[in-house]
This record gives structure tokens, sequence and C-alpha cells, in this order.
């Protein structure tokens, strides 16, 4: 699965995107914020405020409750203050 | 519809001809330009030099097609073009420009509002502000949740 990530997310883990593979138990965007935050300090700390991480997946606006069953790309960014 | 997302400036004038060609019905135009302020906030006066935004390009066209798409179950749009900018720009440039038509204004107002408090709240744009003390991402403002949370349903 790809991730990728924008804004100061992008900054503050210093990368722009990665392809990870992910255990079987990481089934909504929830279980994969909490499982990018076990990758070290760097991921628990940008994601540690989660009323300010978005994500969408394949492209598309979800809640922390979504499903990422069978996902391609799944985006992490702050909320978004284009306009 | 059209929807164009771009780095390049757009020209208002030619983009209401575009809007207004092939409809002798639209009784009423409504242009929405939003442009780069040289200030932050009205709380904090710093002085804002350049601001860059950034955008997800796989997702950003059809996003606004959606919300686009939703305006029109809404109300009688004939034509509504959206132009959204990425990239440096500098106080006093165009960053997205919004055009509606519709038989009669309250439509054609009411959808244009309508546009940009959705796009600022779902359209998957970042700016990032350079100031004379560093370089911040703008955090998203309450009032923008408020705005858009008035055309729920």
């Amino acid at each position: 699965m790809k991730l990728v990530y924008f804004a100061w997310l992008k900054e503050r883990l210093g990368i722009d995107e990665e392809v990870v593979e992910l255990p079987d138990s990481v089934l909504t965007v929830r279980d994969l914020l909490d499982w990018l935050s076990g990758r070290g300090p760097e991921f628990s700390e940008a994601l540690e405020k989660r009323s300010v991480i978005r994500v969408a997946v394949d492209q598309e606006h979800q809640p922390h409750e979504a499903s990422i069953r069978g996902a391609a790309e799944i985006a992490i960014f702050p909320p978004v203050t284009g306009g | 519809m059209t929807v164009r997302v771009q780095s390049e400036d757009f020209d208002v004038g030619a983009a209401y001809e575009e809007a207004v060609a092939n409809s002798r019905s639209a009784g009423a135009v409504v242009t929405f330009v939003g442009r780069v302020r040289d200030f932050q906030s009205e709380e904090e006066h710093t002085r804002v030099e350049s601001i860059f935004l950034e955008h997800y390009p796989s997702m950003t066209f059809q996003e606004l097609e959606k919300i686009e798409t939703e305006a029109r179950t809404r109300w009688p749009i004939e034509e509504c073009l959206i132009v959204h900018r990425y990239g440096e720009l500098f106080p006093g440039d165009q960053i997205v420009l919004v055009i509606t038509t519709s038989p009669h204004r309250k439509a054609a107002f009411e959808s244009a509002q309508f546009l940009m408090d959705w796009l600022k709240t779902r359209a998957p744009f970042w700016k990032k502000e350079r100031t004379p003390d560093g370089s911040r991402w703008v955090d998203a403002k309450e009032s923008d949740d408020e705005a858009a949370d008035r055309w729920s349903r």
C-alpha cells in the first residue's frame, strides 16, 4: 500500500511517500494511524493530535473509522487551507 | 462544468466571457476571486512576503468536480467555472476563481458562496506563509468549518 503525506506532516516525517506492508490486523484508518505511531518518535509525535489528522483513501476524504481494505493509496495530511 | 488546477495566473475577463458564451438565459453571473493578502490575520499583523500552495495532484481535480456536482444538485446553475492555482504566490496575486451563472441572482450568489465554503474545507490544498519571522503552515480556521457546516443538510 502506498502512503503519501502533505504539508507539515510531510516535513515533520521527512518523507513525502512510501510503500508499506501492513499487518492483517490493520483494518481501518485509525488502525493505520496507530500502527504508524508505533514506528518511532517522529511518527508518534506528528500523529499525536488525532483531531488534526485528515485522511483520504484512494483520493476520497474518509473518517478515521473508515475501512482501508483493498485501498491502493492513502494520503495523510492536516486540515486543508486552500481557497 | 469547468475545473482547472494550474500554477499560472488566470484572466478574470476571459473566464467571464467563457462562462457566458453559450448561454442567453443566464441572467445572473457571480464572480469571486480570492487573492493573497499581505498580512496574516486581523489579530496578527505580521507581513506576508509570499505563500506556497501545495496540493494533492491526483485528488484535487476530482474533489473540485465533486464540489461542483454537489452545487448543481442544490441550485439551477447554468455554468460553473472553478480555477485554483498552486505554487509560490505573492501579495495581490490571484489564488482562486469561482464563476457561477444562473437565470436568477439568488442561485448564482448562493452557489458561488457554497462552492467557496466547501472548497475551503475539502479541496486538498495547503498554504505555507513566508514572513520576515520565517515560514509556517497556515492553520485551518474554525470559522471556515462553520461556514461549510451551514450548508449541511
